[in-house]
């Protein structure tokens, strides 16, 4: 990825999703608004982490570390869920 | 005879450099050095400063106590010093010490590196540290903080009346600082191990420190998100902590603690790092189970993170929350059951040799093993309800914090004192003030087990009559305690100009710090070390050999 023109398609796919983003919040697509917001946000990060930060052409060893990261964030969120579903109201 | 201790490599030729302390002595050499050893330092002396402002808070809480109705002080005082207390010696003191300056001295060096990864990098860590201690100090200085180090909504939010923010910050940019710590120590260990070290011969400290700086990286941003929801909060009204404006009231304590609970890991594995190599030095024997004490370190960076929720028992957390927690938190004392034992075993059948630091070890082991096994109490549902917020808590996590890691820390300052500075401490004097320490320790937080359980509640500065008795025990020890933290402080400083001069292998210990000089050169190595050995190969029989032919020409058994 020597060249510039990757980060220049990233950058303009990110101001696409940035419109699409506000575009959904004048939508109201009932159940699914945040499952929607979630995607565009889901597919932003990929590419910030993928090119942006250069995983998609690191070692194994990287691809790892990354990996954890987000297993970790899982970790926070499951058992963090695991309280609030199961409150009694 | 045979030799009683194998080093991972030979002995390093000579360097004729100077040391890393005579290379240059100007104010500037030092600010913007990016020497390892030049920056250990630095943490060294800024952590110490931190360590007398908590400990003034802590004195003047002390003192407070002596009579029931809390005369020093008014109540709004007394929560500004806990807190101060708190928020200093966790971020500004705990956290820092074993891994920024014990971890910044010597992990190169135990990797055969002449620096770690990111030398920069490692000096801006330092920076962003100082930049938010300023923070705090000025937060302290006009006017301080009520919250309790933990900072818990609603307290810091809707209801706060002090510096809030400007604390927040300081923590969220020390931070910053931890977290670049964590990941320099990460790529050092993977990428500057010298030829032939490989992971299972690394000394059992790098791998407690890998453990931490995983913890350091994974954990830290979770804090610096929780604290900056909790600033918009406060300062723009978004709803995210306060149910009346649509947020969670227990959000804040689930991130807070995801961070916290591992935060005391960090706060404590770079001690179990310490304790292994120390042990092993002056019992002349292998670490027992070098593999599982390894392994444990990295069990207890993972488990650390699924137990968070053992300081929400009574919080309105669901009770099934409550349950898998409860769970998990009994898990995570398998680990560290492991490391006591096998350090316990280590002894077993060595050469025991009763050096100031192999003191603070023993008292580690002592210390750490009951503050973790009254960890199970409180990680038991039923009995955490009584002992919630009582002094109970208060005494569990000091005998792990200073019971434990600050233990570690002096013992390893200590052991690693002849190659920071190149001279030697007074034994004597040391052995002494290590004895005051356990003694006024131990006079000041047991007490605080007994009191926790007859139901004195932590953080309040006035208490019922019948508690005074424990309460006037634990400030004397307090004292002996403080007396015991001035000495080496004292020694530390006139050794550096009288002590004894060490030469580079004091203790004849294995390490590949020790074979080089002391204090070594700015590139600790001349020649880059080829690792044939495993750590720990010392001779016991071989050791007490040495030390019986000693005994019989009569010299005094001062090297062994
Ligand atoms: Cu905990």
């Amino acid at each position: 990825m020597n060249s510039i023109k990757p980060y220049v398609m990233v950058t303009g796919a990110l101001f696409v999703l940035l419109v699409i983003t506000v575009g959904a919040a004048y939508v109201n697509l009932g159940a699914f608004n945040t499952p929607v917001a979630m995607l565009i946000s889901l597919s932003k990060a990929s590419l910030i982490v993928l090119f942006f930060m250069h995983v998609r052409h690191s070692n194994p060893l990287i691809h790892i570390f990354v990996l954890v990261g987000f297993f970790w964030l899982g970790i926070m969120l499951t058992l963090s869920l695991s309280d609030f579903l199961t409150r009694h109201p | 005879m045979n030799a009683i201790a194998t080093p991972q490599a030979p002995p390093q030729p000579p360097s004729h450099e100077p040391s890393y302390l005579a290379v240059e002595n100007t104010v500037r050499s030092w600010l913007l050095t990016t020497d390892h050893k030049r920056i250990g330092i630095l943490y060294m002396i800024s952590i110490t400063l931190f360590f007398l402002v908590g400990g003034a808070a802590a004195t003047l809480m002390r003192l407070n106590l002596l009579t029931p109705q809390g005369a020093l002080v008014t109540s709004t005082t007394y929560n500004k010093l806990f807190t101060i207390h708190g928020v200093i010696m966790v971020w500004f003191f705990l956290i820092p010490s074993v891994p920024t300056v014990i971890g910044n001295f010597v992990l190169p060096m135990m990797l055969g590196a002449r620096d770690v990864a990111f030398p920069r990098l490692n000096l801006a860590s330092w920076y962003l540290f100082i930049g938010g201690g300023a923070f705090a100090l000025w937060a302290i200085i006009a006017g301080g903080v009520d919250t309790g180090w933990t900072f818990y909504t609603p307290y810091s939010s809707t209801y706060a009346n002090g510096h809030v923010i400007a604390m927040a910050t300081g923590i969220f940019i020390a931070g910053f600082g931890s977290i670049a710590t964590g990941l320099n120590f990460i790529v050092t260990v993977h990428k500057m191990r010298a030829p032939g070290l490989t992971w299972h011969r690394l000394p059992l400290f790098v791998w407690s420190m890998y453990s931490t700086s995983v913890i350091l990286v994974l954990a830290t941003p979770v804090l610096a998100i929780t604290l900056v929801l909790m600033a918009l909060e406060r300062a723009f009204g978004i709803g995210i902590f306060d149910p009346a404006i649509g947020g969670d009231p227990l959000l804040f304590q689930h991130l807070f603690w995801f961070y916290s609970h591992p935060a005391v890991y960090i706060m404590i594995l770079p001690g179990m790092g310490v304790v292994s190599e120390i042990i092993a030095c002056f019992s002349r024997k292998a670490v027992f189970g070098y593999y599982f004490v390894a392994y444990s370190s990295v069990a207890i960076a993972v488990l650390g993170f699924v137990v968070w929720g053992h300081h929400m028992f009574v919080s309105s957390q669901s009770i099934y929350a409550g349950m898998v927690f409860s769970i998990l938190s009994f898990l995570v004392s398998i680990p560290s059951a492991i490391k006591v034992f096998n350090w316990t075993a280590t002894l077993y059948r060595g050469s025991i040799w009763f050096q100031t630091p192999f003191l603070y070890v023993l008292g580690f082991i002592g210390l750490f093993t009951i503050g973790g096994l009254t960890g199970l109490f409180l990680a038991a549902l039923a009995v955490d309800v009584h002992l919630t917020d009582t002094y109970f808590v208060i005494a569990h996590f000091h005998y792990i914090m200073v019971g434990g890691m600050v233990m570690a820390y002096l013992g390893g300052l200590h052991y690693w004192w002849p190659k920071i500075s190149g001279r030697m401490y007074p034994e004597l004097l040391a052995k002494l003030s290590a004895l005051f320490i356990f003694a006024g320790f131990n006079l000041t937080f047991f007490p605080q087990f007994i009191l926790g359980y007859l139901g004195m509640p932590r953080r309040y500065h006035a208490y019922a009559p019948e508690f005074q008795v424990l309460n006037v025990l634990s400030t004397a020890g307090a004292s002996i305690l403080a007396i015991g933290y001035f000495l080496p402080l004292a020694y530390f400083l006139w050794s550096l100009r009288y002590g004894k001069v060490a030469g580079p292998n004091p203790w004849q210990a294995t390490g590949l710090e020790w074979t080089t000089e002391s204090p070594p050169p700015e590139h600790n190595f001349t020649v880059v070390p080829i690792v044939t050995e495993p750590p720990y190969a010392y001779d016991p029989v071989a050791a007490e050999e040495a030390l019986a032919a000693k005994r019989e020409q009569r010299e005094p058994a001062y090297v062994r």
